[in-house]
């Protein structure tokens, strides 16, 4: 995957001569310090990360982390006090103001705000169509095109009412309209889903990665709401005093967090939500063949002393689980049949998940069932590992025993 | 107290005597710019038959305020028009109107230019409160000067009476915008002309409206002083009648300046609401 934005180095410092506080960092003096004595606030130090073509990037850090001084930084809202922005290839730093304008009109969508900044005075069809009206596109293209958002929203039918008869969701749909109805690359969004109530937030997020998989923009999402970050993220950084202290996947930050920081926040979150059933899975000791006998069977269920055995053909297609104690009653009926052949009846349907299925749908598989582990399998239904009920207990406790648990399963 | 007198006076009487010396020309041709708006206005709106020209306000009265407003204002207009002073109502109203219309040719680019800049800013804020606070009818005597008597320098003084609060609401408005309104403008890629028409003045338009309708009021109410040099109207009658004790005559104008006042804050009042009511 090519790499769309490339942040090197990036400072901002708030207050007159911000260069000192470079210096005064460099010697390592304290973000307090540097405040008392020069009057300088630091927004963001020495951040270097870089965004692929098609991904959400999440900033995640709580109020002060400067998250969103960073975003501002890479549309150039906030002008950056030392660094590079590299964005398809062009230093944004260095622009001037009027290819600046250009830069943005081409390559953002606009922005979303969290108190989505939409125009009272204007209509929702005409606030969707604001950024390609600044472009100068013809009022009967842009007006097409602001239409067939409002659909994409789902917001039809709203075209001439004013943002003061909407409901907060329906206000920020109208802002997440108006950046997609501008079809460039890269989508900023501010807490866009902050000010909405917890319902509606989930609902809104359901939404955006749908409208993300038919778009593939270029997201770079502000929150200060782990939950949403592990939820939208492709990956995250976590923020703090204005550098990132850690990124990654969801599951890798909540796997290995970098430091305490990390980590105390991590234990907040609902686990089940973001581990998945591919990093509590264990490797399948034995599975037996659909062609094995009755007897092979029991005695590799026996050898293992397992309570019954998953059966995958040659190609690991997971065809059924079998149930040691059915089995056994089985043989002992028809124990003078020397060439007795397994009955079909015998193979049941085990659970099955995929390595992506979070843990918190395994749980509820969990319920339905009274025997058995739950099998993993890939897309095309290849047996992959298993999850037996100890190692969802284990990874539901705190971090450091998941860290290792999960460390366990891999090996 | 002092051995001497700081001679600001003659400062004064001195900068007015060369401007009116040396720029006689430019004052005589703003003079003639002015005459020709006002007169025209006024002998435009006697031409019509004074129930037609009721008609008219009483519309825009209904339209920008309702049916009760637009009730009083044919009441009100009527009665003007039976006690004899609708040519009186008219004079004065051509000349609110020819005032308020450079208020805000003068008033509207200053306050924007004063929420853009906040060293205008600074600097144009004492003379927005010397404006405001100095007398009003210390304004009439070089006003005189410089225009002579009559409807001008009537304007003129209406005028810079009425300009403050235009400057400051517009400033005020513009300012108030939500930054992160600005911000979207910028994300978007606007060019400063496109924040300032599409976004800031949109959003600041029920605060400039509410700058308009106070700098009417003030006007309606220097019109009256303006009688004083000669500028007619309806301030003319409210001058008789305190030169010759007549208390009814006095008060009947100055009942037909209060009529004319409510119906022109409503009808501006009206426009502000209309511009609010989706914010």
């Amino acid at each position: 995957m090519d790499e769309i934005i490339r942040v090197k180095n990036l400072y901002k410092i708030f207050g007159d001569r911000p260069l000192k506080a470079i210096e005064a960092l460099k010697k390592g003096e304290s973000k307090n310090d540097i405040l008392k004595r020069y009057k300088l606030v630091i927004g963001v130090q020495d951040v270097s990360f870089s965004i692929r073509r098609g991904e959400t990037f999440v900033l995640m850090g709580l109020s002060g982390s400067g998250k969103s001084t960073l975003q501002r930084l890479i549309n150039r809202l906030h002008q950056p006090t030392r660094g590079e922005i590299l964005i398809n290839g062009t230093d944004i730093v260095k622009l001037g103001q009027k290819e600046l304008r250009e830069f943005r009109r081409k390559t953002f969508c606009g922005m979303v705000f969290q108190n989505f900044a939409i125009l009272p005075h204007r209509t929702v069809l005409e606030n969707v169509e604001f950024g390609l009206e600044l472009q100068g596109v013809e009022r009967e293209v842009r007006e097409n095109k602001a239409r067939k958002m409002i659909r994409q929203v789902g917001l039809e039918g709203n075209e001439n009412s004013y943002p003061s008869q909407l409901s907060g969701g329906m206000q920020q749909r109208v802002g997440l309209a108006r950046s997609l109805a501008v079809d460039a690359d890269i989508l900023l969004m501010d807490e866009a889903f902050s000010a909405l109530d917890p319902l509606i937030r989930r609902q809104m997020q359901d939404e955006l990665i749908e409208l993300q998989a038919k778009m593939k923009k270029t997201i770079l999402f502000v929150t200060h709401d782990l939950d949403e970050a592990f939820r939208l993220g492709d990956r995250i950084a976590i923020m703090k005093d204005g550098q990132i202290v850690q990124i990654g996947t969801a599951e890798e930050i909540i796997a290995k967090p970098a430091d305490d920081y990390v980590r105390a926040f991590v234990e907040d979150m609902d686990r089940t939500a973001v581990l998945t059933a591919g990093t509590i899975m264990q490797p399948v000791r034995e599975t037996a063949f659909p062609a094995d006998g009755p007897r092979t069977i029991l005695r590799k269920i026996r050898r293992n002393g397992l309570s019954g055995i998953l059966v995958a053909d040659a190609n690991r297609q997971l065809k059924g689980y079998i149930i040691a104690d059915h089995l056994a009653d089985y043989i002992r009926k028809h124990s003078e049949d020397k060439d007795l052949t397994l009955r079909k009846d015998l193979i049941s349907q085990p659970t099955v998940v995929t390595s992506e299925t979070p843990l918190n749908e395994v749980l509820k598989s969990y319920k339905d069932v009274q025997y058995g582990p739950v099998a993993v399998v890939d897309g095309r239904n290849r047996l992959q590992g298993v999850i037996v009920r100890g190692a969802v207990i284990a990874a539901l406790s705190e971090g450091a025993r998941t860290e290792s648990n999960t460390n366990d399963a891999d090996t | 107290m002092f051995p001497f007198r700081i001679p600001v006076r003659d400062w004064i009487s001195k900068g007015v005597d060369y401007l009116v010396s040396e720029y006689s020309a430019l004052f005589d041709a703003f003079s003639s710019l002015v005459y020709f708006l006002v007169d025209h206005l006024k002998e435009g709106m006697l031409a019509l038959p004074p129930l037609a020209l009721m008609a008219i306000i009483v519309l825009i009265t209904w339209k920008m305020a309702g049916w009760r407003v637009a009730l009083f204002a044919l009441f009100g207009l009527l009665l003007t028009e039976n006690i004899g002073l609708w040519d009186a109502l008219v004079e004065t109203l051509s000349l609110v109107i020819t005032a308020e219309l450079l208020v805000m040719v003068v008033g509207l680019p200053l306050g924007i230019m004063a929420a853009r800049r906040d060293r205008f800013d600074a600097f144009i804020r004492p003379v927005l409160d010397f404006m405001q606070t100095m007398p009003a009818f210390v304004y009439l005597i070089p006003a005189v000067m410089f225009f002579g008597l009559g409807l001008v320098p009537g304007v003129v003084a209406t005028f810079v009476f009425a300009l403050p609060p235009l400057i400051r609401l517009t400033n005020l408005g513009i300012r108030q915008v939500p930054a992160e309104l600005i911000e979207a403008a910028d994300a978007f890629g606007a060019t400063n002309s496109q924040k300032l028409l599409k976004v800031q003045i949109p959003v600041a338009m029920p605060t400039i409206m509410a700058g308009v309708n106070q700098s009417i009021m003030l006007g309606l109410s220097m019109v009256v002083i303006a009688a004083m040099i000669g500028a007619g109207g309806l301030g003319e009658d409210v001058l008789r009648g305190i030169q010759r004790l007549q208390v009814g005559q006095g008060f009947e104008a100055g009942l037909v300046v209060v009529i004319l006042a409510i119906i022109l804050d409503r009808i501006t009042a009206g426009f502000g609401n209309k511009s609010n009511q989706h914010s």
